[in-house]
């Protein structure tokens, strides 16, 4: 199977390459865009056919190496 | 005293700091590879700057699974002094041994300067030489040292006293154009509630001869070397069995 992992900043903590990514969106004309949040995308390759065991299996390699916790959150999707 | 400096793949001040131990204060002083198993008898140790293990996924983050990192955590656990500088404070940060997360500095950029630091606490092990107040210039060379902590957790840290140094103009007042990173609360340095771990962002291993622009980080040094509390910590490594240590 194999799982998507978001890791992005959490909501209160300031984002300054967001930040600096949404200003020059602004500067070029999109002043539609008002907030950019980056983050990081990982996909993981699972020997598993069990969608129990590849959502247990990604939670935890998020948990412990993917994010940290003190700064950052996930999401996780699973196919 | 005898310095232990762990060396990770990626490190890049290791020698720096070994150079300060024992050819400035003429300690002994040894590495230690990231895959040992014992700290040979360190009584204190460094985790100094660099890009461990390439920093490629976060600053730090995968330096805390090192062989090495279990024996430094029984040490600093049982109080032994362990001074991290840079990416030594980042891995200390992701390793859980001091609290709190870095993030990209405010401005984006890599920021390599001299930066000016007032002292706020004199009850660790490296800054005991120190008074409190004073204020040191020492160089940095980071791209993330913003330091952050969610509020419930930076109020422990300043109700603790933890926070050790903080970025302020030459004057020592705290103000928000001076720092280089956007460090919450003007944060540089911070220690563990126990004191005995401390991380900072600044170099003192490049601020111990006047040859190389300034000798304020001889005071951190200093504190390890030559103060009461420093000679009190003397034996600390070898005092701990192996099987304490592994």
């Amino acid at each position: 199977m194999r799982a998507r992992v978001f890791v992005t900043l959490k909501k209160s903590v300031f984002d300054p390459q967001g930040r600096t990514i949404v200003d020059a969106l602004q500067s070029l004309g999109y002043q539609d865009v008002v907030d950019v949040r980056q983050g990081k995308y990982f996909e993981l390759d699972l020997a598993t056919t069990e969608r129990a065991h590849a959502e247990k299996l990604a939670a935890e390699v998020a948990d412990k190496v993917l994010a940290n916790p003190v700064i950052e959150s996930y999401r996780i999707e699973v196919d | 005293m005898r310095f232990g400096i762990v060396v990770f793949p990626g490190s890049n001040c290791d020698e720096d700091a070994l150079y300060a131990a024992r050819d400035v204060f003429g300690q002994d002083a040894e590495y230690l590879w990231h895959k040992d198993a014992d700290l040979k008898g360190a009584d204190v140790l460094i985790l100094p700057g660099g890009f461990a293990h390439g920093d490629y996924l976060r600053t730090g983050a995968m330096a805390r699974f090192s062989p090495i990192m279990a024996p430094v955590r029984a040490f600093a656990e049982r109080g032994g002094p362990v001074l991290g500088i840079c990416n030594g404070f980042q891995i200390l940060l992701e390793a859980g041994l001091l609290p709190g997360a870095m993030l990209r500095n405010r401005g984006l950029k890599y920021r390599c300067e001299h930066v000016y630091l007032r002292v706020e606490q004199t009850d660790t092990p490296f800054t005991s030489a120190a008074t409190a107040g004073q204020v040191l210039k020492m160089p940095i060379g980071h791209g993330e040292g913003n330091y952050f902590a969610p509020p419930e957790m930076l109020k422990t840290i300043e109700a603790n006293h933890q926070v050790v140094l903080r970025y302020t103009d030459p004057q020592g007042r705290v103000d928000e154009a001076w720092s280089p990173n956007g460090s919450v609360n003007a944060i540089a340095a911070l220690c563990n509630d126990a004191r005995n771990v401390v991380g900072m962002m600044p170099h003192p291993e490049r601020a111990c001869e006047a040859l190389l622009g300034g000798v304020d980080g001889r005071v951190i040094f200093d504190s390890i070397v030559r103060s009461p509390k420093g000679f009190a910590l003397q034996g600390i490594g070898r005092r701990l069995q192996p099987s304490q240590t592994a």
